[in-house]
């Protein structure tokens, strides 16, 4: 099975092409039927590799398929090569599953859109670029990936583009995770300078067997960082994915939730070696972006009216969650979160796609409550997929969640207390969510009349092709958290998988005062959660008190317009500067001295084009004699 | 004198091909064809063009069949042909291609018969064809010469059909751009020239005999440190002003936008290639001392432009004028990877010159489209295209997405070598550099954004979708674009053997050490990872 990997990629590939050439003659539906065969295929060609790589024993599980040799210069050797290990191969199959799930719901959530072909035709290239990016055996092959769910994120993201708010974010995305690239780039070059290869085992090899130099490691640790901000939408280069919910719905779920957000992590998790042997203060300076990241968007999240822009801002802060394991060593934990949180936030963005479409579109959380009458699966599903994010046990969030926290406490105790207080405000917020989208009054009835005679407005249950996938999330959103139970040894099951790839670089935390305590962290833990819906409720349901939204949090304590602004004011006008600069002092220097050598020569003057026309008359004779008497003299 | 014809005929034997003069034919080829078309009579416009179409696909077929018989892992020239010409001052008729000229060589046989069979000039065709036919000429000798004399002709002949090209088909402003374009490249090479006649005069001494012979001066002569160094500038002036290389890049965004379409094409595509390619073999490999001695210099004037150029373009109003900074950028990369002086470095160099040439040149090919339907370049009058002409907007894409260096593109390809070779001997700059690749980004996307995104209004809402030929002629480009991106090996197999043969040269020429080969024992276990 495992020589059939670059089936992986290549069905979605086969996806694109086939919808890119015959996308318009297939039309709806038939155009999406294939895109979901091609990835639901892909998923199984991975389930088959993963039982191949079970199968076989823990040391044995690297293969590596070489399609091609890609670019080959000197000593510079990079191949067109994919990579089946446990981490691989784990990405690649929560990519294909909740992607193929991705693919059937948008079935019903882009019926009737009149470009509906070339949607499909997007996410099947999203999803090729997707596993190039987690199979690729070097860092060139992934950054092929990398670049390729970009250009398939800005694609996606202006997918309405005769709307300029969408055209905007789709560019803002592509920019900004540009930065990042810059990042990932520079840190290719030095690896490549002091190690000479850009393969993963390459690499790795070189900063376990420490001979990569800890001031090189920092070096590249530090700007794949910033790569990872980029993608991941880490601070200070977050901005764009808040705006990127202007894409599709299942385009929301699948790139800027599930999927491509969190190959930061994933990166980083591959290069852990590399980490592990930078200066330590790299990890600090990961955990601490990560935990303010974590921090700054539950604060925002909870003053959001967009029933998206909630899940967009849950999403940087989960991500935060991400980081703060990675900087405290815990990539088993990063790993596990990344799991479940595709589950329960795909789920949860699913869902919020399934009220905007039983709304109408309508996304303001104002206008909705009381809908899980009205739409009872969407209802239910999203209220699992609220228990998991909120940190409920038994659902998959509490546990990834919580292994996070205990790293965290073991590693850097204030870090741990910025994670607590994000927990809280999650189980707040996302409380704020569920009891303003499907309890209270229905405030919908309002907002029909304001709309007049546009027919029927009330609320409506989705097409099985949308809450299927709901009910298969909600399911996996539930068990989850199964992947990796903390009882015993032998329930740790993600661990013992990822073994091969993170042993060298997962903090050992045994022995510590977390791990001695860490039934008493769980419990806090539950608690933490349970005050933050508690209070919640006691907000948003009872109206106990007043809810506290200030408008700079709404704002996103307007980070975003201060960087908007400098870009639109002294950022623009530096490049006006310049442009200008170049036409008058450089071009105008050129013209300068033109303009006086024509007045020197004041009597051609007005022979000036004459003058320059004969030159090149005489030239060309010049030279075309010159030829001639060369035809007669060489050649004959 | 003996001497010379000796090693002539040796150097002909040595190629195997001397039996037809394949590179004399690309060059005189060409010349025919302009001479032919000139005297034709115009009664019959459509054989006019099918004469030049003949000479100019002829001329690609040949330059496609010198690909196919290029031995790959050779370093040396091939195909080399010398005569005497006029021996009383040492100029020779030497030619010859290795893997530095071959694929300029290609583009430009590529080139040309697209751009007459795709861009119609609308008026005096018949002139136009013989001018553009006359500029193949020049374009193709100034890559094929191994004589300094026989190279600045040809070098000087181009100048006349461009000039003549932008004055009579371009746009309003076309006499003020012609005229500047031509006075200053001009100016530019009256230095080499000064230079040119200097070396061959200096290089007597070592040689024994006065001669032109590239080949000879660079293998035998040696100059006085100081001397080599203002030998060096004086063609360095000539090329950075082709290139154009920051501060002398601003005959640049005139003559393009004012030239007609065909003309950008050509000279993106292959014009600005003349000074780029000059560096590496009138500059590297004849001064290789002074290079490098100049290396600091040129790198950071490269770096400047690659971030000047791209802000630049970030403020245009006008869509070419817009492509036209892009390539003040990109030739910055390659001028990079020119005086970074490593194998991957120079190689992505080469493959850039030809990478730039079809991305940039189908770009120009597309903003005339758009000119064509309406008769307009202003960005701000263009808006919601997507909408209307979404095939259209989709080439366009693809070909901005090679400029702006996505991966599995060309584009990508050939400014990742540059970057990652010049890493190792100028670690600084090309960490400034990379921040290039952000700005691409910014520029294309924001004009993408303005021309395609949106709802159309009422000017635009009729922009015509693509025609089938111009789609053809896209498709060509676009293929081009995808294959060098995902398979460049046969590319940079036969470009790396000339590189590696050039960077010997320089280190036995002068102090610089090429960063040696990684013998890590990392490398061995990459291996044995595998199945």
């Amino acid at each position: 099975m495992l020589n059939l990997v670059w089936l992986i990629p290549a069905l979605p590939l086969a996806g694109f092409l086939l919808n890119t050439l015959l996308g318009r003659k297939l039309g709806e539906p038939k155009s999406g039927i294939l895109a979901t065969l091609m990835t639901a295929a892909s998923f199984v060609v991975t389930v088959g590799v993963y039982f191949d790589l079970l199968s076989r024993t823990s040391e044995e599980r690297h293969s590596v398929y070489t399609l091609f040799s890609w670019l080959p210069v000197g000593s510079l050797k990079v191949d067109m090569a994919l990579l089946a290990d446990p981490l691989s191969i784990t990405m690649a199959l929560f990519i294909t599953g909740i992607g193929s799930l991705i693919h059937l719901y948008a079935i019903g959530y882009m019926h009737g859109d009149p470009k509906f072909p070339k949607f499909f035709m997007y996410l099947n290239l999203f999803v090729f670029s997707m596993l190039m990016l987690v199979l690729g055996e070097n860092l060139l092959v992934t950054f092929l990936g990398w670049e390729g769910v970009g250009a398939c994120s800005y694609f996606l993201i202006s997918f309405w583009h005769t709307r300029d708010s969408a055209a905007t974010a789709g560019k803002k995305a592509f920019v900004t995770n540009r930065v990042g690239d810059w990042g990932m780039m520079t840190a290719m070059f030095l690896a490549f300078s002091s190690v000479g290869t850009l393969s993963y085992s390459g690499i790795n090899a070189a900063a376990s067997g420490h001979t990569l130099a800890a001031v090189t490691a920092t070096g590249i640790a530090m700007m794949l960082f910033v790569g990872a901000c980029g993608k991941s939408a880490q601070l200070p280069l977050y901005l764009w994915l808040p705006d990127a919910m202007e894409g599709p719905t299942p385009v929301s779920a699948l790139i800027h939730a599930a999927t491509m957000v969190t190959s930061g992590v994933f990166l980083l998790t591959r290069m852990s070696p590399v980490l592990h042997a930078a200066y330590p203060w790299s990890g600090t300076v990961i955990a601490t972006v990560g935990a303010l990241t974590a921090l700054f968007a539950a604060t925002v999240a909870v003053a959001q009216t967009d029933i998206k822009k909630v899940l967009a801002y849950s999403t940087v802060s989960q991500l935060g969650f991400m980081f703060l394991a990675i900087g405290s060593g815990a990539y088993v934990a990063a790993i596990f979160h990344m799991i479940t949180h595709a589950f329960f936030k795909a789920l949860l963005f699913l869902g919020s796609g399934s009220v905007i479409h039983g709304m109408h579109h309508e996304q303001d959380m104002r206008k909705m409550g009381a809908l899980r009458k009205m739409m009872p699966i969407t209802g239910f599903t999203f209220i699992i997929g609220w228990l998991a994010i909120a940190g409920v046990p038994p659902f998959a969030g509490f546990w990834s969640k919580d292994e996070i926290l205990l790293f965290a406490f073991a590693n850097n105790r204030f870090l741990w207390a910025i994670g607590v207080v994000t927990a809280l405000l999650t189980a707040y917020y996302m409380t704020r969510q569920v009891i303003m989208v499907f309890y209270g009054e229905a405030r919908w009835n309002d907002h029909a009349e304001e709309h007049g005679a546009h027919g029927d407005h009330t609320p409506h249950e989705s097409p099985w092709t949308m809450t299927t996938p709901l009910v298969v999330l909600a399911g996996l959103a539930v068990v989850g958290g199964a992947l990796q139970l903390p009882f015993t040894h032998s329930t740790k099951f993600l661990e013992h998988w990822l073994e091969p790839i993170i042993h060298h670089s997962e903090r050992d935390i045994a022995g510590t005062w977390a791990d001695n305590n860490k039934w008493l962290l769980l419990v806090f833990a539950i608690l933490v959660a349970a005050t933050g819906i508690a209070a919640s409720i006691a907000v948003y349901a009872k109206g106990k008190a007043q809810p506290i939204e200030p408008q700079i949090l709404a704002d996103g304590w307007r980070y975003d317009s201060t960087v908007s602004a400098f870009m639109g004011g002294p950022g623009r006008k530096a490049f006006d500067g310049i442009a200008a600069f170049d036409a008058k002092i450089v071009d105008g220097a050129v013209n300068g001295v033109g303009h006086e050598v024509r007045t020197l020569s004041g009597l051609l003057r007005k022979a000036q084009t004459g003058l320059v026309r004969s030159y090149a008359v005489i030239i060309g004779f010049g030279a075309v004699s010159m030829l001639a008497w060369f035809l007669l003299r060489g050649v004959l | 004198m003996h001497l010379s014809t000796l090693i002539a005929n040796e150097s002909a034997t040595a190629a195997h091909h001397a039996s037809f003069p394949i590179l004399s034919a690309l060059i005189l080829v060409p010349v025919l064809g302009a001479v032919l078309v000139a005297v034709m009579s115009n009664r019959r416009p459509e054989w006019v063009k099918l004469t030049a179409t003949l000479f100019a696909v002829g001329t690609g077929g040949m330059s496609i069949w010198l690909l196919s018989s290029f031995k790959s892992h050779e370093a040396g020239f091939q195909f080399v042909s010398q005569h005497e010409w006029i021996s009383a001052w040492g100029i020779s008729w030497h030619l010859g291609i290795d893997g530095i000229s071959l694929f300029l060589v290609v583009l430009t046989g590529i080139l040309f018969p697209l751009v007459i069979l795709g861009v119609d000039p609308h008026h005096d065709e018949k002139r136009y064809l013989a001018w553009l036919l006359l500029l193949e000429a020049g374009v193709m000798g100034s890559f094929l010469s191994l004589d300094l004399f026989l190279f600045f002709i040809f070098f000087e002949i181009v100048l006349v059909p461009m000039y003549f090209l932008i004055g009579g088909w371009g746009y309003d402003k076309r006499i003020y751009a012609a005229t500047k374009f031509f006075l200053y490249t001009m100016l530019g090479s009256a230095f080499m020239l000064v230079g040119i006649i200097a070396t061959a005069a200096l290089a007597r001494h070592d040689i024994g005999y006065f001669t032109f012979d590239l080949v000879k001066i660079a293998e035998h002569a040696s100059f006085a440190t100081n001397t080599a160094r203002w030998l060096f500038l004086s063609f360095a002036i000539a090329f950075a002003v082709k290139v154009p290389l920051f501060p002398f890049h601003t005959w640049l965004p005139d003559a393009h936008t004012q030239a007609p379409t065909g003309g950008s094409v050509i000279l993106a595509g292959v014009l600005l290639k003349m000074g780029t390619y000059g560096f590496l073999r009138f500059g590297l490999y004849l001064f290789p001392a002074a290079a490098v001695w100049a290396k600091p210099a040129f790198l950071t004037l490269a770096t400047i432009g690659i971030i000047y150029g791209a802000i630049a373009a970030t403020m245009q109003t006008d869509l070419k004028r817009l492509v036209a900074y892009s390539s003040v950028a990109h030739l910055g990369f390659i001028v990079l990877g020119t005086f970074a002086i490593t194998s991957q470095a120079l190689t992505g160099s080469v493959m850039q010159m030809v990478n730039h040439g079809i991305s940039t040149g189908a770009l120009f090919l597309m903003v005339g489209m758009i000119y064509e339907r309406r008769h307009t370049r202003a960005i701000a009058e263009l808006k919601g295209i997507q909408a209307v002409a979404p095939i259209f907007a989709a080439a366009f894409m693809v070909v901005m997405l090679s400029s702006i260096g996505v991966p599995g593109l060309n584009g990508f390809a050939g400014e990742f070598l540059i970057l990652i070779g010049s890493f190792e001997t100028a670690r600084w700059w090309t960490v400034v550099a990379a921040t290039g690749v952000i700005l691409a980004a910014l520029y294309l996307l924001w004009a993408y954004q303005r021309v395609f995104h949106g709802e159309p209004d009422e000017a635009n809402s009729s922009f015509p979708e693509l025609k089938a030929r111009e789609g053809a002629l896209l498709l060509v480009f676009i293929a081009l674009i995808a294959f060098t991106g995902l398979y460049p090996k046969p590319m940079l197999s036969r470009i790396e053997p000339s590189v590696d043969k050039l960077i010997a040269h320089v280190e036995g020429h002068s102090s610089y050490k090429a960063p040696v080969a990684h013998n890590h024992p990392a490398e061995t276990t990459t291996h044995e990872g595998g199945e």
